[in-house]
């Protein structure tokens, strides 16, 4: 009954390419961005903000980034934490250099820093693969930490090795900083999720995410049939930084505020953000969304009814809470190995034939 | 920010169905999980006995209930910013977060919404300078006054002199535990002793390369900076490298019974600082004993009573329970709003006379806060580890730290914050 394709006719090429080629599908995908831009801003609280929305919209950008290297590329990364770390850094250091830039820019420069160093670090994955390409970005996270630890020039030289977003401005409205409101923190980082997730799906469409594809399918093959390795790999790693250091300049200078290198970029991140890719789903923008969504929120969520609702002890909450997310992501792993992405396409394909499946 | 807050208080409400009583809200954002929960639990017990007293034995303070909405942090910076804003809205008087981390994160973000942040010993250190830091208190002494005490203590055991010797200082790779490296690289120049530097990462479990590196250098004494599971591995490692536990001292947040015990007797001798007194040679175990325990309201399992990080928990209940009697003395009534109980913990007058009355004597040195004054007197005790009867023994008097050589680092660091953030000074 929904999503089916009888009647919707494309009388063009371009029509026949869209992103949601199904009239029902696109007129979600509408639905929800008017939701997100118009109404969501509207309801939100520092509350929502600062708990919910920023990080999940955060964590999704650095998702789609590392979907981009392990599902599309099949470079595998155990970096991304130090990567986002060269963000935060390269935007705190933009911020206090250059203070009348704006930060939207900064934020872009920061990304394309972190593009840069993802590119140097992505020079192994054209002689090994693997597991021995996930040591070597090991490599990196540990390297990355302990740089930004080590040299003072990168923290300012402050007393403390903390770096402290100040307060920048788009169109005069506060971004970061404690002024900030949490509707311009919401917007912010939702206009940077939006473009960000506009280009991956649309760069996965074209000939760079083909060859991307190649590569990981087998790259033997893909070499025989004329597909670069040199510059498909490294495009695959400063693809993925340059969205990586966008999330990572983000939740330094709007989510948190105030960093340190080794918690907030440390080797869980790196972790943390890979079993969102893995439990979204490989090779899927979607699935960068709905993994985010699933280790932010239901954390969250679990607090909230454990503690809040339910008023257990904090402690037995927290406990509990490990293991229901842990039993959870080893149960969707078991129903579905593909994440929750093919999930999303099953009952797709199911809410097709709904309510005649003969 | 505060046109959002009636919005807060009604999602606040939604998300957590918290009675909203006129009270006394002082939310305690603690860690019982993760590698720092040893350190945590009985911090956090501590912090809510002391208020469960207040409420079974006074009805609170001058008749208004405290609440002690409790939330974890597992000392996550992520996590506290989701406690911070999910408590603030019940109109939180003050925020203990015992994390350092949280704490750089919270500065900005309290003094946007108005609520009072206090440190005891911990957070930045330049919060002190209350001409720049409006609502950061850290009295009665913070990580810079701790390094000033242990290095008079270390000279004192050396003789008066600290000339030629080496101190070599394990840290805690973090904001927390490179806080004392400027003011120790200022005392090494002054005294003539060398420094050597020896970070630990997050969480610490792992040591062996740096008490290698003490065995091949051989420092005089080791000074700890350590928070966690980091501490019981330190003072191991020392243990093992047979390292003279006297001449090895932790600063206050290095020296709990949940770091030494596991070393067993070997532990003995280990020193550490500490502003306030330990044991329950208190009056206030009495009713602590009679009101909260034997009516089985204790928080966690009860069994930390009288530890040393209990006993911080509970000193610091009391500063901010004494702030809010301030207040409410101030402004005379007795429902305050956090601004009021800034202006409490601004002219808070801690004496011996009132320590006495409320059944700690000796317990701390007395407290007289300014405007500009948020630091304290920063002074503290030396503690030596008796592993026989598991217990910590006075090892000095109040030393008071050196202030001819933090004042100037705090107005420094202060200026600098105030000039990254566009503050002007107060007081004046």
């Amino acid at each position: 009954m929904f999503y089916r394709e009888a009647g919707d006719f494309k009388t063009s090429y371009r029509e026949d390419s869209q992103t949601f080629p199904i009239k029902f599908d696109r007129l979600r995908y509408y639905v929800v961005l008017a939701i997100a831009f118009g109404v969501v801003p509207l309801l939100i609280n520092d509350y929502w903000a600062n708990a919910v929305a920023v990080p999940f919209l955060i964590y999704a950008i650095a998702a789609i980034g590392l979907n981009i290297l392990v599902g599309y590329a099949g470079q595998v990364s155990l970096g991304t934490g130090g990567f986002m770390a060269v963000g935060a850094y390269a935007v705190y250091k933009l911020m206090t250099a250059f203070p009348e830039v704006s930060i939207f820019i900064h934020v872009l420069l920061a990304g394309g820093i972190t593009a840069a160093v993802g590119v140097l670090f992505g020079l192994p994955s054209l002689r090994i693969k693997g597991f021995y390409l996930a040591v070597a970005t090991l490599a990196a996270q540990f390297f990355l930490v302990w740089l930004f630890n080590k040299v003072p020039w990168f923290y300012n030289y402050s007393a403390s090795g903390q770096i402290n977003a100040p307060e920048r401005t788009v169109f005069g409205v506060f971004v970061t900083g404690a002024q900030t409101s949490a509707m311009a923190k919401y917007m912010f980082c939702l206009v940077m999720l939006t473009i960000v997730a506009l280009v991956a799906r649309n760069l996965t469409r074209g000939t760079v995410g083909r060859k991307w594809m190649a590569i990981r399918d087998m790259d033997i093959a893909a070499e025989i049939i004329g597909v670069n390795p040199l510059t498909t790999k490294l495009s695959a790693f400063a693809v993925s930084s340059f969205f990586i250091g966008i999330a990572g300049a983000l939740f330094f200078a709007v989510y948190l505020g105030a960093a340190e290198v080794g918690e907030a970029f440390g080797i869980q991140k790196s972790f943390l953000i890979l079993f969102m890719v893995i439990i979204g789903g490989l090779g899927s923008i979607f699935g960068s969304f709905a993994g985010a969504a699933f280790l932010v929120l239901l954390p969250v969520f679990l607090k909230n009814v454990l503690v809040g609702t339910l008023g257990w002890p904090t402690d037995l909450a927290a406990h509990i809470e490990l293991m229901i997310v842990g039993g959870l992501i080893v149960t969707f792993l078991i129903a579905e190995p593909h994440g929750l992405a093919q999930l999303w396409r099953v009952a797709k394909e199911k809410l097709r034939l709904w309510p005649f499946p003969h | 920010m505060k046109k959002t807050f009636t919005a807060l208080v009604a999602a606040a409400m939604t998300l957590t169905t918290a009675p909203a009583f006129a009270e006394l809200v002082v939310p305690n954002l603690s860690y019982r999980t993760g590698p720092y929960a040893a350190n945590g639990i009985p911090y956090a017990d501590g912090f809510n006995d002391y208020f469960t007293l207040l409420n079974e034995r006074d009805g609170g303070i001058g008749g208004e209930m405290v609440r002690v909405p409790e939330c974890e942090t597992a000392y996550n910076t992520e996590k506290g910013v989701e406690c911070y804003e999910s408590t603030k809205g019940d109109g939180a008087l003050a925020y203990n977060p015992l994390s350092t981390g949280i704490t750089y994160q919270l500065i900005p973000k309290v003094t946007a919404d108005g609520h009072v942040l206090y440190t005891p010993g911990y957070g930045r250190t330049s919060a002190a300078n209350g001409k720049v830091f409006e609502w950061v208190f850290n009295y009665p002494a913070n990580y810079w006054d701790g390094a000033s005490i242990i290095e008079q203590y270390l000279m004192g055991k050396a003789g008066g002199s600290l000339e030629g010797k080496k101190i070599a200082l394990v840290y805690h790779n973090s904001a927390y535990g490179k806080e004392p490296i400027r003011t120790l690289q200022e005392l090494a120049k002054r005294d003539g002793f060398e420094l050597e530097l020896l970070p630990v990462d997050h969480p610490g479990q792992e040591q062996k390369s740096q008490w290698l590196q003490v065995r091949r250098s051989k420092p005089d004494f080791v000074i700890m900076y350590g928070w966690g599971v980091m501490n019981q591995v330190a003072i191991q490692e020392a243990v093992n490298i047979r390292f003279p536990m006297e001449n090895f001292v932790g600063i206050w947040w290095s020296g709990s019974e949940n770091d030494v015990r596991s070393a067993g007797d070997k532990a003995d001798g280990y020193t550490t600082v500490s502003f306030h007194g330990t044991g329950m040679d208190f009056p206030v175990y009495g009713d602590i004993q009679k009101y909260v325990i034997d009516a089985g309201k204790a928080a966690g399992a009860g069994d930390e009573v009288g530890t040393m990080l209990y006993s911080r928990g509970m000193y610091a209940a009391m500063i901010i329970s004494e702030a809010i009697r301030k207040a409410q003395e101030i402004h005379g009534h007795s429902a305050v709003t956090p601004a009021e109980v800034r202006d409490g913990f601004e002219q808070l007058d801690l004496t011996e006379a009132r320590l006495n009355e409320l059944g700690l004597p000796n317990f701390a040195q007395p407290i007289q806060a300014t405007c500009a004054d948020h630091g304290g007197p920063g002074s503290g005790l030396m503690y030596k580890w008796n592993a026989a009867d598991g217990k910590w023994d006075a090892a000095s008097d109040w030393i008071s730290a050196d202030s001819s050589v933090i004042d100037p680092l705090i107005a420094e660091d202060s200026a600098a914050f105030a000039k990254e953030n566009n503050i002007a000074e107060r007081c004046n």
